[in-house]
């Protein structure tokens, strides 16, 4: 299986690695220091037609694909992964299922705004009772009238509070089905909806530039018509989106790594010690080489996945395989960066410590690298 | 309106530049981008496009690498691009350069021509000039502020202490700072749309320029020697005993800085 980065991926790809140094390095350390959303980043990227690639013109997408998309968030994410990621979820988890599975009236409401990156939109799937086991959903929606009527709440949802967040998907229980499981759904709920109220920021570790809310929902009313897809797959539906991120979120992962070998590479030709640079040491020297060949492998793990997506080949396994496996290299490469930085590393103001406060959460979002390794075992047919 | 826009390429000035053994610039080698004032201009176009209902024409004159430039400047929104490409042309001197470039234009009959003040490899910044003396035309340099109504343009000149107000009329060539707009980025559509859009490629033959004219053959100026600028001395620290001011004071006058 091979994807060749070549033609208009490549420059696309250069385009977008412009960008992100010229309008997104020199900036962006303020805007995570104080908590902020990067507004103006993000309405750039759009104009890039980043929030589209995946997407085709005729729903008023850019027409790239899977792949070009992954390769922008690399880009991205080389400089902040925070900013990558707003994105992803808002392509992944907002877009996406809605391109997939919504209505004709649902494609015209919202993919124009959000392909062109002027609205954002989110998907609300784990709760404050727990995120891995996404069927122990406790959220409730129940039908009266032409409306749904949603109670409950979500916990960490990405994307759900900015100024220009139009929507949250969120799943909840709508019934029981015949064999006496939950029935789950997936129900659009606009932002500004009675009943639904956007907790504040939380304090974050990392990722301080984007934005996540705990949503709270008290007999919050929106039309029959925001089901989104059928009735009782919302649970498979989701499954099958999250399968797809995880191929962005390993792109996003890998940029970090690579973020984590450029900024090395320069501060060991910088810094003198005992008369030369570090990076003349062979034991540094040594730990930056360990660190590219990490980035390299995993980028061909996410390479290698939306290969197999855009041939139509199943890549489930291969999808978590690059998810496991990116996360794991984004926390090795960012604890080495920051040990290459002495202890500039651990000063909030360099890069690298920004990689390092947000690497962890590469093994704990969409889908811990625990539920990773169950869906390869079970993939693998091992006994369940 | 009929707008041209000159871009050339040349080694980003960012990065470690390189002078080959016959004192030209090593252009293979180097990080190639399309030269910082040139997107200025190429930005100001497209805003002139947009205005006017015209099209924009790129014309560079360059190497093979130049068409790089050429696709980057037609996803930034351009229309077509003109480049002239000919083995003859390595070495030429800005005399040359414009003698070819005038023979180009004159295929397009432009009303209006935008061109970056300088280039940041050359930076003879006197293709302008020279280019409206060949074409006999308006000359409009330097300019932070364009405005083009009636068959004629208007420019405030950006001067070291302050602008001028130039008008004339068109046809004009118009080089531009990088004062006068913030040039946009290109898009994604922009770049699947480049591959469509016309690029006529021209040599000197075509353009009926003899090649003994141009080029290391006919340079009017020769490099006869470089070398490398000398690494920057080490700073001079005064460190505060009582008498910081009066040494400081003492420091600006020896180097004539007051
Ligand atoms: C910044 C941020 C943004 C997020 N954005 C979103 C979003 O937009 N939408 C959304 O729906 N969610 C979002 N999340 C939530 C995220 O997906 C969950 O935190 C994650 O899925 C884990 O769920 P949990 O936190 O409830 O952990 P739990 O499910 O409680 O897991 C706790 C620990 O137990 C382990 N574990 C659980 N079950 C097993 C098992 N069977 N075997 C072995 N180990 C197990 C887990 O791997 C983990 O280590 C976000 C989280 C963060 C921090
Ligand atoms: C180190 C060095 C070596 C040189 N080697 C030689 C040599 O060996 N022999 C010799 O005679 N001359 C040589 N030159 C001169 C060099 O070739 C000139 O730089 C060139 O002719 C054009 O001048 P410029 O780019 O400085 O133009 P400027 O007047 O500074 O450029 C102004 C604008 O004109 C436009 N423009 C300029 N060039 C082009 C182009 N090719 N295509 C399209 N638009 C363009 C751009 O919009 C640019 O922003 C050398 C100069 C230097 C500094």
């Amino acid at each position: 299986m091979s994807i060749a980065v070549s033609g208009e991926r490549e420059e696309l790809r250069k385009l977008v690695a412009e960008f992100a140094r010229n309008e997104i390095a020199p900036v962006i350390g303020d805007f995570y220091e104080r908590g902020e959303f990067p507004y103006d980043i993000i309405a750039g990227l759009g104009q890039l037609g980043v929030f589209g690639l995946p997407f085709p013109e005729e729903v008023g997408g850019s027409g790239g694909d899977y792949f070009t998309f992954c390769l922008a968030l690399e880009e991205i994410a080389k400089v902040d992964s925070s900013v990558a990621i707003t994105i992803e979820a808002s392509v992944g988890l907002g877009a996406m299922p809605i391109y997939r599975f919504g209505t004709p009236e649902q494609r015209e409401r919202w993919l124009p705004k959000l392909l062109a990156g002027e609205m954002l939109g989110g998907f609300g799937l784990t709760e404050p009772g727990g995120g891995s086991d996404a069927g122990s959903t406790q959220t409730r929606a129940v039908v009266d009238g032409d409306e749904w009527v949603i109670n409950g709440s979500k916990a960490f949802i990405t994307n759900s509070g900015t100024r220009i967040t139009g929507f949250v998907t969120v799943s909840a229980v709508t019934g029981t089905k015949p064999d006496g499981r939950k029935e789950i759904s997936t129900i659009i709920v606009p932002a500004g909806t009675p009943g639904m109220t956007v907790g504040k920021e939380y304090s974050k570790v990392g990722w301080r530039a984007s934005d996540t809310h705990e949503l709270a929902f008290d007999d919050c009313r929106v039309p029959l018509s925001n089901l989104l897809g059928e009735r009782g797959r919302g649970y498979a539906q989701f499954l099958e989106m999250l399968d797809e991120g995880r191929i962005a979120i390993s792109a996003v992962a890998t940029g970090l790594a690579q973020g984590c070998v450029d900024e090395s590479v320069k501060y060991s030709h910088e810094r003198q010690a005992f008369g030369r640079p570090i990076g003349a040491n062979q034991a540094l020297a040594f730990q930056i080489a360990d660190m590219e060949m990490r980035a390299h492998t995993a980028r061909l793990g996410y390479y290698d996945a939306a290969a197999r997506l855009l041939a139509g080949e199943p890549f489930k396994k291969q999808a978590a395989i690059a998810k496991l496996y990116s996360s794991d290299v984004a926390v090795q490469n960012a604890r080495a960066a920051t040990q290459v930085h002495g202890g500039y590393g651990f000063m909030n103001e360099f890069p690298v410590a920004r990689a390092w406060r947000d690497c962890k959460i590469f093994e704990i979002g969409e889908g811990t690298n625990e539920v990773q390794r169950m869906l390869i075992a079970r993939e693998l047919g091992l006994p369940q | 309106m009929n707008i041209v826009v000159l871009v050339k390429q040349v080694p980003d000035s960012g990065a470690e530049r390189q002078l080959t053994a016959d004192g030209t610039i090593d252009r293979e080698n180097a990080t190639r981008v399309i030269n910082e004032m040139d997107e200025y201009a190429i930005e100001e176009g497209l805003r002139l496009a947009d205005t006017t209902g015209g099209e924009v024409t790129l014309v560079t004159m360059g190497p093979d690498e130049a068409t790089e430039s050429i696709r980057k400047a037609l996803s930034m929104g351009a229309h077509k691009a003109l480049h002239v490409l000919d083995p003859a042309l390595h070495g030429s001197c800005a005399l040359a350069t414009s003698r070819v470039l005038a023979q180009a234009l004159q295929t397009i009959n432009p009303d209006i021509i935008i061109c970056g003040a300088e280039s940041t490899d050359g930076r003879v910044g006197a293709l302008p000039a020279m280019l409206a003396e060949r074409l006999n035309i308006t000359a409009l340099t330097g300019a932070r502020k364009l405005t083009v109504e009636d068959g004629s343009a208007t420019i405030e000149r950006q001067l070291d202490d302050g602008y001028q107000v130039v008008q004339g009329s068109l046809p004009a060539i118009v080089s531009v700072w990088d004062t006068i707009n913030e040039p946009r980025y290109p898009s994604f559509r922009g770049i699947m749309q480049a591959k469509s859009k016309p690029v006529t490629t021209l040599s000197l033959a075509d353009l009926n320029v003899d090649p003994s004219t141009v080029g290391s053959a006919g340079a009017s100026t020769e490099v006869v020697q470089h070398a490398p600028r000398p690494p920057r001395q080490a700073g001079v620290k005064i460190v505060d005993e009582g008498d910081a001011g009066d040494k400081l004071v003492e420091f600006l006058l020896a180097e004539k800085l007051v």
